[in-house]
């Protein structure tokens, strides 16, 4: 039971690295500034949310887990406003802005 | 598993290094909030990994407060962006 925890563990926080791996790659090599951003979402729900995801049998007891679960939540919540506030500013000034 | 979970939080740490210092190195500005925001939740990611491989629970608080700041941090960046004021000075400095 605990050596397939530990696996599931490994293959989540691995995903997840994958994820934030693609994501800034994805942030220095894409073109225009849209196209970053979308780059920077992959990092903040795939990435951050499979990291999350393997740890989660590695808290300590079931307050731990679920404050693991709020950070994730907060995160994704904030990642989706503020990447929609950026896009505007974008829209709104231009590249440089 | 510990050293697994120091070795994922090393290398987050490297790569979201290397990509801080790319990105400042560009002209936009939007260049740079975006580059905050990686801080923001490849931070989350290291405090996390480093929280459950020393079995710290405090850190993860510290994790929160992260998030909370990297929010913060954008949304300040788009209010000054669309302030009315800021533009009229940028114009006046000649930027």
């Amino acid at each position: 039971m605990n050596l397939a925890l530990n696996i599931f563990t490994i293959a989540a926080v691995s995903a997840g690295m994958f994820f934030f791996l693609a994501g800034t790659i994805g942030l220095l090599r894409f073109p225009d500034p849209l196209t970053r951003l979308h780059a920077l979402t992959k990092v903040d729900n795939l990435g951050l949310g499979l990291v999350i995801l393997g740890l989660l049998p590695q808290a300590n007891g079931l307050f731990g887990a679920l404050k693991l679960v709020s950070v994730w939540l907060l995160v994704q919540l904030s990642g989706a406003i503020v990447t929609q506030l950026i896009a505007g500013s974008v829209r709104q000034h231009g590249p440089q802005a | 598993m510990t050293s697994f979970l120091f070795g994922a939080a090393a290398s987050l740490l490297a790569m979201v290094a290397i990509s801080l210092f790319v990105i400042l190195r560009r002209s936009a500005e939007i260049d740079h909030m975006m580059a905050a925001q990686l801080l923001g939740t490849g931070g989350v990611a290291i405090l996390l990994l480093l929280a459950v491989a020393t079995e710290t629970p405090s850190i993860v608080d510290v994790a929160l407060l992260l998030s909370l700041f990297a929010a913060f941090a954008a949304v300040a960046f788009v209010r000054n962006a669309s302030d009315p004021e800021s533009e009229a000075q940028k114009a006046a400095s000649g930027r």
